[in-house]
């Protein structure tokens, strides 16, 4: 992912608690095989709604979306995240996140800034009625600002390296593949396997029937 | 390593650390499942890293993999564990019997079945006798066990918490670190325990438990905890019942759900496919006897609840925590203190198309959808079949049941379910995700009202404009008679009897 240290631009008030990853990407878009294009999905079916906050051209071009309380609630799905960056949204304001959808965020380099209650309250008011302030996020050092609002937000230190340098997941676990490995040599070998018959599921001495077919370490089809 | 993507250049980078909670593994002595299950499952922690988890078991559906397959081609990287792994076809499936007609879900059949083959992983596609709802198959082949890890790019992965396992949803790039890694950095959440006294009521069931439990934590009552059930209700519960129960552990917000395992976990586990045998039954059984928490154990939250007081639940808004007694009536928001609270209501109530007060036996349905991950398993049918024996589904209701695996489907058939359903005026249709998420033709229309037994009353869910309501089983079967929402106890007698 891309790396990302400050987020600074205009932002959408959405002040609704609860919002589910349904409404942020309806379900008729997850049938997609692929990562992009998923901006015009965005709320789709709010967006219907001449009214929705996301149609109003004074917020036209902003990068920041601020919520209400336990914002991408519900489902897995990642589509919720690639729908808010296709978008254009690079942070996400909100006073709780749900958990699948938070860990989402932090794998693609959405901001997902989690504040107290009464600043992200301060932050909704401050926008909604000056749709030109600045939001700024700056992710090395914490802080979230907006007018008169300075506040910290909560992200653990290991994300925050992960979101400052743009680092890959799977690269950083595969530097500990002689740990899984020996992991995988200790596992118990009645541990469940799909592709065990009941043959093998009967067989309890030895290692892990598999575990002797684990490729050396690096190695790569 | 052919890496396309960054990684750092030193092994430890900062010492900055803010991890304290996710890198101790040391744990006091008394210990709750959860610390058990995860202690277990370190491949490694310290540094400013969080824990890294090995999964037991990843399971694989068709519409949260493919962009993690296409990660691992790019980055030229391999499955690491297919034998840990399995892939079915679910949430697209047409549950009329006939083919896939729509063109983008007939596609993402198919890329699942290519990446199956591709990367060597066992697929069960639509009308393998082993397809079905990816969390009704788990455990009915006997993978869902005790003890393990078990993830899958879906947020209800929680059902399976009910053997004990440590089960949690993840999102596609998640999804691609298991494929390649087959662990997970995970930050270690809290252990919370939800204990369930007394006994529960003739016609309450594990659904409404599951919804009293929402009802009274709210949406985020979880938020950043994996939930332990506990108590004598739990105990008394099946495996269908616990799996209904820890299934909507994540409309509380939690990362997860659990109940300890005991005999009613070995007795359904002992002889199905891939349980272990013989010797190994027998060692798995010693570890998995000192699974549950220590008398001591402590949890970072505790919530009580009194099973003798609790009554079938229905919701009337548009998250699961908006839910009320079949008794009560239609909450009015302006008496409603929290603001934040209030205009969710008001809001819900107006796409719900409900006016305050409204008594919810009074609020006639257009239709009746029983199945789902939470509610499609074989004692799902029998509770709702035993309430339609000897009677009809009211003429104006349109009512479907949807087996949650072909499994399922072939013994209630055997058991003469089927027949029951049909006779009663339900349709009787092949295993899906079906009218839950509305990504096949099993959807509402614009205004319908629908009593269904699935896990989300979220606003266009079930298709767009369409309005759902959570029920059990056994009300969702006396809802299709009545004609509105009722209990089985309030239907009059049966014909012939």
């Amino acid at each position: 992912m891309k790396p990302v240290s400050v987020v600074s631009g205009r932002a959408v008030p959405l002040d609704r608690a609860d919002v589910d990853t349904d409404q942020i990407i309806p379900s008729d878009w997850l049938k997609r095989v692929e990562r992009t294009g998923f901006g015009k999905g965005l709320f789709a079916e709010w967006r219907d709604e001449r009214s929705f906050v996301l149609n109003d051209p004074a917020y036209a071009g902003a990068t920041v979306l601020v919520a209400a309380s336990n914002f991408g609630t519900g489902s897995s799905r990642e589509h919720a995240v690639w729908a808010l960056m296709d978008y254009g949204f690079e942070a996400v304001v909100a006073s709780s996140f749900g958990d699948i959808f938070r860990n989402n965020c932090t794998k693609q380099g959405l901001v997902p800034v989690q504040v107290s209650p009464e600043v992200d309250r301060a932050i909704l008011d401050a926008v909604r009625a000056d749709p030109s302030l600045l939001v700024t996020v700056d992710v090395a050092r914490g802080t979230v600002e907006c007018g008169d609002v300075h506040a910290p937000f909560t992200l653990d230190e290991f994300t925050r390296q992960r979101l400052l340098h743009g680092w890959d997941d799977i690269g950083l676990t595969l530097r500990h593949e002689a740990d899984i490995s020996a992991y995988e040599a200790a596992r118990p070998s009645w541990m469940p396997s799909v592709t065990a018959t009941e043959a093998t599921a009967t067989d309890a001495a030895g290692p892990t029937p598999t575990a002797a077919r684990t490729p050396a370490p690096g190695s790569q089809r | 390593m052919s890496e396309t993507t960054t990684t750092p250049e030193t092994p430890e980078t900062t010492s900055r650390g803010n991890l304290a909670a996710g890198t101790s593994s040391v744990a006091p002595a008394g210990r709750t499942l959860f610390d058990k299950v995860w202690d277990a499952h370190v491949v490694r922690s310290g540094g400013d890293e969080p824990d890294l988890l090995y999964i037991d078991l990843h399971l694989v559906h068709e519409v949260t993999s493919p962009q993690a397959f296409d990660g691992l081609r790019l980055a030229g990287r391999r499955v690491r564990r297919p034998d840990l792994t399995v892939a079915t076809a679910d949430h697209n499936v047409p549950t009329t019997g006939g083919s896939v007609t729509d063109p983008v879900s007939a596609r993402q059949l198919e890329v699942l079945d290519l990446n199956c083959a591709e990367f060597g992983i066992r697929c069960f596609p639509m009308g393998d006798p082993n397809q079905g709802i990816v969390h009704v198959i788990g455990p009915e082949l006997g993978l869902t066990q005790p003890g393990t890890i078990v993830v899958c790019g879906d947020s209800h992965t929680s059902t399976h918490g009910a053997f004990g396992a440590l089960a949690f949803g993840i999102g596609t790039s998640e999804v691609e670190h298991v494929l390649a890694t087959q662990t997970l950095p995970q930050v270690r959440p809290g252990a919370m325990a939800i204990t369930v006294e007394g006994r529960a009521p003739e016609g309450v069931t594990a659904k409404d438990l599951a919804l009293a439990v929402i009802g009274r934590i709210g949406t985020g009552g979880g938020f950043g905890h994996v939930l332990e059930y506990r108590g004598e209700a739990v105990r008394a519960l099946s495996m269908e019942g616990r799996m209904t129960l820890c299934n909507m552990s994540i409309e509380a917000g939690a990362r997860a759900g659990m109940v300890a395992p005991d005999d009613t976990t070995f007795a359904y586990l002992e002889g199905r496919p891939h349980a272990p045998k013989g010797r190994a039954w027998q060692e798995a059984l010693e570890w998995w006897r000192t699974l549950p928490s220590d008398p001591d154990a402590s949890f970072a939250k505790e919530v009580l609840l009194d099973a003798a007081t609790l009554v079938p639940h229905v919701t009337w808004g548009t998250n699961p925590a908006q839910v009320v007694p079949i008794d009560a009536a239609v909450p009015d928001p302006d008496e409603i203190g929290d603001p934040a609270a209030r205009d969710a209501a008001a809001r819900a109530l107006g796409y719900m198309g409900l006016a305050p007060g409204t008594p919810i036996r009074d609020i006639p349905v257009d239709t009746v959808f029983l199945g789902s991950c939470t509610n499609s398993r074989i004692e799902d049918l029998r509770a709702a079949a035993a309430v339609l024996e000897g009677r009809r589904v009211h003429e104006r209701v349109r009512a479907l049941v949807v087996p949650g695996s072909h499994r399922v489907k072939a013994q209630a058939e055997a058991e003469g379910l089927d027949a029951v359903f049909l006779a009663a005026g339900f349709e009787w249709r092949e295993p899906g995700c079906s009218m839950c998420l509305g990504m096949n033709p099993d959807k509402l229309a614009p205004g319908e009202r629908c009593a269904s037994t699935s896990n989300r009353n979220f606003e266009g869910r079930q298709g767009r404009g369409g309005r759902t309501h959570l029920v059990s089983p056994a009300v969702a079967a006396a809802t299709a008679v009545a004609g509105r929402f009722a209990a089985p106890a309030d239907l009059p007698e049966r014909v012939g009897r």
